[in-house]
């Protein structure tokens, strides 16, 4: 195996542990990617994230970076030869990190998560209007921001394509799970054919875990906090 | 052609503080409109329509919203007195710090402020563990971002200002003066810096306001 100063401490559920991966690969960048054991964390981990102690991090020449969207942001900025994963205007860069931000932070994620968990119909209920919202917001913003090209980028995969599309694993799991469909042809035409085309992609393809894989481990994670306390 | 730049902010926001301090180190000029939260403008709400919160940044007639990452776009589009470091892992580092004092820091610093008799120790304990993380940072340095005010020392204004002036008014000692000596020299330093000093919010007001919250607090137990 090659010898490669970049390494990416994870595991394959993780959404955000495929955000360095895409970009990575993007850049056709080689990296070993060392896959921590579900239910407890490596010393290599505990060292490399003393602040959070969670994946993903980068180790580029022995040098931690940690969070997945600073870790995006810095595989740009070191290979930027490749092809660039944020927009040269500072503009639509504030735009696509505001997009990327919101994707995070703002409940979007947690909204589908959180229907995937145990619980009431009526609190299920609240937090599908909650994704609904989310995604009539991102179809907007997938209008805007691809300006009728393939990607939230423009042409190639991009920093919000990223941010997003690490999420469409869980999402397809979750309208699995629930019987539900969150990604609607009728409701939410751009992002469906986005959805596709981004699963689709060669940087993508390969870390993407497969529906059913994901559905499986959400089964165990609930079997297993569900267990009585021993 | 003339460069036109509005922030829309509130007084006692360490948010909007943020933005003015970062274009003040730029040098660039900028008219400022105080909102009423509790009566958001019209133009608030257009230019922030997700949110519907200050900071705003209209830079020529485009908004740019979130404290940080409005630093990130100033700091973009005017090159003079760069507030972010060169080297792409120095920058990694700034905006982890950044983003550790308002996820992880500043939310254990509120909590312990704010904390009833009874959860204090552990609150005390839970911010006073994410001050040694941080204050760790500075290692010797004069500002968190070298011998020039950065990025990080632009969010962590809440900490040097915010925090300062609240735990007074509270009487909680959250920032120990013997404990994060070397914490408390840094703030000593940022606030002695005229950029910074002129624009913060006036320490008697935002005082008044943390003592009233208190009382408040007191009253309905």
């Amino acid at each position: 195996m090659a010898k490669t100063d970049v390494k990416v401490l994870g595991a394959w559920p993780s959404p955000f542990v495929m955000r360095p991966r895409i970009a990575l690969n993007l850049k056709s960048v080689e990296y070993e990617f060392l896959e921590e054991t579900f239910g407890s964390k490596s010393p290599l981990l505990l060292q490399s994230n003393p602040v959070y102690k969670k994946i993903p991090v980068l180790i580029h020449q022995d040098k931690p970076i940690c969070e997945s969207l600073i870790i995006v942001q810095y595989v740009d900025e070191v290979w930027a030869s490749g092809p660039s994963l944020l927009p040269s205007d500072p503009y639509d860069q504030a735009l696509a990190r505001f997009w990327a931000a919101y994707i995070d932070d703002k409940q979007w994620f947690p909204s589908v998560r959180g229907i995937a968990l145990p619980q009431g119909e009526e609190g299920k209920a609240e937090l599908m209007v909650q994704v609904f919202e989310g995604l009539a917001l991102l179809e907007d913003a997938f209008d805007k921001c691809s300006q009728g090209k393939a990607f939230f980028g423009g042409d190639k995969i991009g920093y919000v394509d990223i941010a997003l599309g690490s999420f469409l694993g869980w999402l397809k799991a979750t309208e699995k799970m629930n019987n539900v469909k969150l990604l609607d042809e009728t409701k939410n035409p751009n992002l469906v054919g986005w959805a596709e085309r981004f699963c689709s992609h060669d940087a993508v393809r390969e870390v993407m875990p497969e529906t059913d894989k994901l559905v499986e481990f959400a089964k165990m994670l609930r079997a297993r906090f569900k267990a009585p306390a021993s | 052609m003339a460069e036109e730049v509005k922030v829309f902010g509130v007084w006692g926001s360490p948010f909007s503080c943020r933005v003015k301090i970062a274009l003040k180190i730029k040098g660039i000029e900028y008219e400022y409109i105080e909102e009423d939260l509790q009566n958001k403008s019209s133009l608030l709400l257009k230019y922030n329509p997700v949110h519907k919160k200050i900071p705003v940044l209209l830079h020529n007639g485009k908004p740019i919203v979130e404290s940080l990452l409005i630093i990130e776009y100033i700091d973009e589009t005017w090159k003079d007195n760069p507030l972010l470091p060169q080297d792409p892992h120095e920058r990694a580092q700034a905006r982890f710090w950044a983003k550790f004092v308002d996820e992880k820091c500043l939310p254990s610093l509120w909590k312990a402020c704010w904390a009833e008799e009874v959860e204090r120790e552990t609150a005390m304990g839970e911010a006073w563990k994410n001050l040694e993380l941080f204050e760790r940072e500075l290692e010797g340095k004069r500002f968190f971002g070298g011998e020039a005010i950065g990025l990080v020392d632009i969010a962590a204004i809440r900490i040097a200002f915010w925090i300062n002036v609240a735990q007074e008014a509270i009487g909680v000692e959250i920032l120990n003066k013997e404990k994060f000596f070397i914490l408390w020299n840094w703030i000593d330093e940022l606030l002695g810096c005229s950029i910074i000093k002129e624009n913060l919010p006036p320490r008697e007001k935002l005082s008044a306001y943390y003592r009233t919250r208190a009382a408040a607090a007191k009253g309905s137990k």
